[in-house]
């Protein structure tokens, strides 16, 4: 029965021009213009966005959550990455 | 921290208020509540566009007919944020529907009530999604990330629902009184009801416990039923209206209203299958099915033989281009 399906879609929608589209949530359709009528339909009833993105689930690739440590611990003890790491003398105001 | 189970570790996020998300290890029992809460939840919308679904196209003004038309929209978005938010948990949207049209799953038990006059959509407005938004405000809270993120939108979006069935309330009591007679009458069927929505009293809930370690819950059942008697009472008195209660009274020490027993006896009648509109309700939704599967079908076959055609003229391209 589940083969014949619609596919799962993910969207993401830009809320206005000049910020980024934002994952909003996903739904199901038969294909990318349908999946980006009904996004218009369930995200975006109250004026939330001006931009609709569709990605069939099927093709985002996510990192693994027992992967974290390993990713993103490594960055914690990289504070030289940070500009308040250098001292500056506060005569040289801003920088 | 290395030797802490693997269950010892995600109850330590539990409690460190560190959100679960889709791919995060989970226990089994965990992923099994959320899936059955969720899509308990997500049914609950869909069966509950059916009874106001009735008064549509006999709303009184235009006024009146585009609220209720955005409301009954509402709830299919409601019921599709959170179908989306079951599915993270690997389930299958056609399955979770398969159980609602088999009987398998429950929604709420407030649905089975018949819509009988046009009051009905200002009790339900006021009451019943006033009842859904005191349970819904603390989910925003949940431990899991999706469900928390659509409870989100819906507590935005229902507060309209709320405040439009109020002002129906309002309109009817401050009219003929034929017309506060009705809205009464509304209120005397809804009542009862609406304060059954928080489920069973907290000795007999039997997954209350364990959901609230897990931060699923964040208060009991009670706790939000009280909550909810005190905030309406006041509301009701302003309407000129009473709320069908012999037994309501302040009680100054708890600085709470005390009110009447609940018939549980009926609770576990409707939630058992047995109220005026369950059969109803489900052969709504089965026939819904039924009606709309070849549209599901043709629509796939539509867009197999579109992705078909697309390709086969990007073959051709290349085979020219070379």
């Amino acid at each position: 029965m589940s083969k014949k399906n619609w596919p799962l879609w993910e969207v993401f929608i830009r809320s206005k021009q000049g910020l980024s589209h934002k994952h909003a949530g996903s739904l199901h359709a038969a294909d990318e213009k349908m999946a980006i009528e009904n996004a218009r339909d369930v995200y975006t009833r109250r004026m939330e966005g001006v931009s609709i993105w569709v990605v069939e689930s099927k093709h985002i690739h996510a990192s693994n959550p027992l992967e974290q440590g390993e990713l993103f611990e490594p960055a914690n003890d990289k504070v030289y990455r940070h500009p308040t790491f250098y001292d500056i003398p506060d005569e040289i105001g801003h920088m | 921290m290395a030797n802490l189970t693997k269950e010892e570790l995600f109850q330590a996020k539990i409690d460190a208020e560190i959100k679960i998300e889709p791919k995060d290890w989970m226990p089994e029992a965990y992923r099994k509540t959320l899936i059955r809460q969720i899509s308990q939840h997500a049914h609950s919308e869909i069966i509950g566009m059916l009874p106001e679904g009735n008064w549509i196209s006999r709303a009184p003004s235009l006024r009146r007919k585009v609220a209720l038309l955005a409301k009954v929209q509402d709830e299919a978005g409601h019921g599709l944020y959170l179908y989306s938010a079951a599915e993270t948990l690997g389930v299958d949207r056609a399955d979770l529907m398969n159980d609602l049209v088999t009987g398998k799953a429950k929604y709420s038990s407030i649905f089975n009530y018949p819509t009988l006059t046009w009051a009905d959509m200002g009790a339900i407005g006021w009451l019943v999604d006033g009842a859904a938004i005191m349970n819904q405000v603390p989910l925003c809270r949940c431990s899991y990330g999706p469900y928390a993120r659509a409870m989100v939108r819906v507590c935005k979006e229902e507060s309209f629902h709320q405040r439009q069935g109020y002002e129906i309330m309002m309109t009817l009591s401050n009219g003929t009184p034929e017309q506060k007679a009705m809205a009464q009458d509304a209120l005397n069927r809804w009542w009862w009801p609406s304060i059954m929505m928080f489920g069973p009293s907290d000795a007999d809930s039997s997954h209350s416990a364990q959901s609230m370690a897990w931060k699923i819950k964040r208060f009991s059942n009670d706790e939000l039923r009280q909550r909810f008697v005190d905030a309406t009472v006041s509301q009701a008195e302003y309407l000129g209206l009473t709320l069908p209660d012999k037994d309501l009274k302040w009680n100054e020490e708890r600085g709470s209203y005390d009110f009447g027993a609940i018939d549980w006896d009926e609770f576990w009648n409707v939630v058992k299958g047995n109220g005026p509109c369950n059969r109803q309700r489900i052969k709504a939704r089965q026939k819904a099915e039924e009606n709309g599967k070849w549209v599901k079908e043709a629509a796939m076959a539509y867009a197999e033989k579109r992705r078909k055609r697309q390709q086969k003229i990007k073959t051709q391209e290349a085979a020219k281009a070379a």
